[in-house]
């Protein structure tokens, strides 16, 4: 399959061996990518280089913090304070986590829009859930190890959380905690699974990019690729567009980094943590305010719990629930209307997730919650009475015509706008 | 990029939520600080000053545990002066050859002394009200620089409709507006070196000025860095772009 | 990037200074980036700032050596008696491995400072002891004199004389 050749004889010598550089050659450079595909492509790889920004600040922290109940606070200040360029790396982490959700959620959405979840993607999409599973678990210990005020009373709220579970939640809470609170066993275990989830999300990230490259990928018409005039070699096509969104994603960054770096956080984080008070006004980091939305929306401790995990879990079975042969919303004009009250509810369960439990909050948060699972209890019924709009023959030929400057698919036409500036 | 921008200002709308509603406490006066701003650097006359009303004022009860006097130099003493500064602090060190703890004057590498042995000690003296440090306070609470000012000159009588309890100080930025801490700033309650008129106004910018550096010394530093990784992250897109541009010319 | 690219002539040299300008920005960028990453490592600004000791010898009676803590390394003080400054200062330069007089190594001849860390690999070496009945590297049998000069064994340096500065006839400040 491979298109790599050379006469270099070290390369020769190392290849017959170790198929290294067709492998990089396959997947890197000649690797063919559908030719339209627009922006929100980038975030697919954004999100990796986000990944490695997250594990390599993180290394660096570890040198310099101490996973000790007593020394943890202490020792992120004179992260902060002391170490060289130790505010620098802390900042990086804290804000590079935020930025990583950032482009992680633009991937997701994108995912929907394009119905890049469908047939026979399944298990690429399953991975990617279980990719976002595991930052969600990672992040949440990360934000434990200051051990400020939020860090405190977020690790006893979230682990309390399975205490719902019945019969055996007691036991199951002290059995995360080692011992009867939230302390320094549980600081130890979190700070240890903080250091290894990472790397068990790299690996799925490879897993994900196998089945991505197996398949190929989707692309904003949703229609298959017929051939190589489809196509574009990975290399230097969408090489340097990912670049270029790399450079734009990093000023942004950059921005919250250097001139920002506390406005995604919290206060009472800088507050050591006291477990005798629990801060007036406990809210979890933004990307968690959506989830945390729908377990308050639901007045029963374990219908609340259960809720919150279904939200995520019900993403694994959203390509059967999407019953509709067409994949991309472009041509789907209930479907389409559809993901943006969708998208639009989730940003009210974000806001809603970060306001205090009283009022119309309460209505509010329960009819977004509500709405967040019709829209996929909807999707099989769509499927069946929407009429999809004519899809283009190939790729190719979409491009072509809109080159041409007449017709072209209206969300062709917005991908290529954008593709100009 | 539009997603980008919503998703963006979804984000602030989370984190920007009213966090003055828990406590009921008055929304903060608004002061213009010398370090705000992509170049806002610390005022270091003010940030000295601040340092005289911390030590005179604050530190009897206050710690200021995060700050060694060797840092005193970044708010522009020289090193002689911080060390005078040290020297005026008596630190407990040890233990000695005889296994005994020993007294002796403060050098640069120390840190302020804890006003109290611990927790228990600091609320014992306080009719149960634990004085937090104040090496951190202008980050740890919201409404940050501002904050702290308004609750130092924000002190009056109490509405009638308002009953403090015992030992307590009517404050309305204070979250649930009964403090523990007594008016702290009086008229000319330290005598400036430099000539500069202490009013409660000025002794509630300057301390707040000093704290404030001492809850982010590397303010400065990160700023000045920032400012030189925008530029070349813009200049460097703006590369990227027209290469992504010339790459793409033959599909277009 | 430009060998992937049929080039069309007459704007081939404008792209090609694109190309070699931007990726010589990115390799600025990456090296502006891992200094940090590097820096992080060497001493903080606490470490650096405990780099001075002060030690009061006014205890230290003539023929005891203590020991002392500097920088996480044992230094060792040792009032030396006349017979051991003699002894030291009547070994011809000439027998020394590393030669060094005893005059260059002791500011005040009845006190000699020391880093006791042996040249070699890093051990303690222990005192009064060896040959010459001055310190001796149990690891790899290192002799050193009453200067703390290797005499024999595979050090290939003696031992290291720490900065240091009289504040008085009692008190000294290493580092």
């Amino acid at each position: 399959m491979s298109g790599f050749q050379t006469n270099n004889a070290v390369i020769k010598w190392i290849e017959y061996r170790l198929p290294i550089f067709s492998y990089v050659n396959d997947h890197l450079v000649d690797y063919p990518t559908p030719k339209n595909l627009n922006y929100w492509w980038n975030f697919g790889s954004l999100a990796g280089v986000m990944l490695v920004v997250q594990i390599v600040t993180g290394i660096v922290l570890a040198m310099h913090y101490q996973p000790h109940a007593d020394l943890a606070f202490a020792s992120t200040e004179h992260i902060m304070r002391d170490v060289n360029y130790g505010w620098l790396m802390r900042y990086m982490h804290a804000n590079g986590g935020s930025m990583f959700f950032l482009a992680v959620y633009i991937h997701i959405f994108r995912g929907i829009y394009y119905g890049s979840y469908k047939a026979p993607r399944e298990i690429l999409w399953w991975m990617g859930i279980i990719i976002f599973i595991l930052m969600m678990a990672t992040a949440f210990m990360g934000y434990v190890l200051p051990w400020g005020q939020m860090s405190f009373w977020a690790a006893t709220v979230i682990t309390n959380l399975f205490s719902a579970v019945p019969i055996a939640g007691e036991a199951i809470v002290s059995w995360m905690w080692g011992g009867f609170s939230v302390d320094n066993p549980t600081l130890n275990r979190f700070y240890s699974l903080h250091y290894l989830l990472p790397f068990m999300i790299f690996a799925v990230v490879f897993i994900h990019l196998w089945a991505l490259h197996h398949r190929k990928s989707n692309n904003p018409l949703g229609i298959d690729i017929k051939g190589p005039q489809d196509t574009l070699p990975f290399h230097p096509y969408y090489t340097a567009k990912d670049l270029y969104g790399m450079g734009v994603f990093g000023v942004l960054f950059a921005f919250f980094l250097f001139f920002a770096p506390n406005y995604l956080g919290h206060p009472d984080n800088y507050i050591p943590a006291d477990p005798l008070v629990t801060p007036a006004h406990i809210v979890p980091e933004w990307y968690f305010l959506p989830f945390y939305a729908i377990l308050r929306a639901i007045p029963d401790k374990l219908l609340g719990v259960v809720a919150m995990f279904a939200s995520i879990l019900i993403l694994f079975v959203l390509p059967w629930l999407d019953t509709s042969k067409v994949r991309s919303a472009s041509f789907r004009p209930v479907y389409k209307l559809l993901f943006w009250a969708f998208l639009v509810d989730c940003i009210v369960l974000g806001y809603i997730g970060g306001q205090p439990v009283e009022g119309v909050f309460i209505v509010i948060g329960r009819l977004a919650t509500a709405l967040y699972f019709l829209f996929f209890l909807a999707l099989p019924l769509i499927g069946w009475f929407e009429k999809p709009k004519k899809l283009p023959e190939s790729i190719a030929k979409a491009v072509l015509k809109e080159d041409g400057g007449g017709g072209g698919t209206p969300e062709g036409a917005a991908a290529r706008a954008e593709d100009r500036g | 990029m539009r997603g980008i921008a919503i998703l963006a200002a979804a984000a602030a709308l989370f984190t920007a939520q009213d966090a003055f509603a828990a406590g009921n406490a008055e929304a903060p006066k608004s002061v213009d600080w010398a370090h705000e701003g992509l170049f806002g650097t610390y005022d270091r006359a003010a940030a000295q000053r601040g340092m005289q009303v911390y030590r005179e004022v604050c530190s009897g009860c206050h710690g200021l545990n995060y700050i060694a006097f060797r840092n005193l130099t970044e708010i522009g003493l020289t090193e002689d002066q911080a060390k005078v500064v040290a020297a005026e602090y008596t630190i407990v060190d040890g233990p000695n050859d005889e296994g005994e703890m020993f007294e002796r004057p403060g050098k640069l590498s120390d840190y302020f002394p804890a006003p109290f042995e611990n927790e228990k000690a600091a609320r014992a003296a306080n009719s149960g009200a634990m004085p937090p440090d104040l090496s951190l306070i202008v980050k740890a609470r919201p409404g940050f620089e501002n904050y702290l000012y308004s609750l130092l000159t924000g002190y009056g009588e109490p509405p009638e409709n308002v009953e403090l309890m015992e030992g307590m100080f009517y404050n309305p930025y204070f979250p649930g507006h009964q403090i523990a801490m007594g008016e702290p700033l009086g008229e000319d309650a330290v005598e400036y070196a430099d000539g500069t008129k202490a009013t409660v106004d000025q002794l509630a910018r300057d301390v707040t000025s000093f704290l404030a550096w001492a809850a982010e010394p590397t303010m400065e530093a990160r700023k000045r860095m920032g400012v030189k990784v925008m530029l070349f992250l813009i200049i460097f897109s703006v590369l990227l772009y027209a290469v992504k541009r010339k790459v793409w010319a033959d599909q277009h | 990037m430009a060998d992937n690219k049929g080039g069309d002539g007459h704007d081939a040299g404008r792209r090609d200074f694109l190309y070699v300008a931007t990726s010589a920005m990115g390799a600025v960028g990456v090296g502006a980036f891992a200094w940090p990453l590097i820096d992080q490592m060497n001493p903080s600004q606490d470490v650096l700032a405990l780099s001075s000791i002060e030690v009061d010898l006014s205890a230290v009676e003539e023929g005891q050596s203590i020991t002392v803590s500097w920088r996480g390394k044992p230094v060792f003080i040792r009032h030396r008696t006349a017979a051991e400054i003699e002894a030291a200062r009547q070994v011809a330069l000439t027998d020394l491995p590393d030669p060094q007089g005893d005059e260059e190594r002791a500011e005040r001849p009845e006190w000699l400072v020391l880093v006791g860390v042996c040249t070699h690999l890093g051990c303690v070496p222990l005192g009064l002891q060896g040959q010459f009945k001055g310190w001796f590297c149990p690891c790899h049998g290192s002799h050193y004199d009453t200067s703390g000069r290797i005499r024999i064994g595979p050090a290939p340096t003696n031992l290291e004389v720490p900065g240091y500065v009289f504040l008085d006839d009692e008190n000294i400040k290493i580092g």
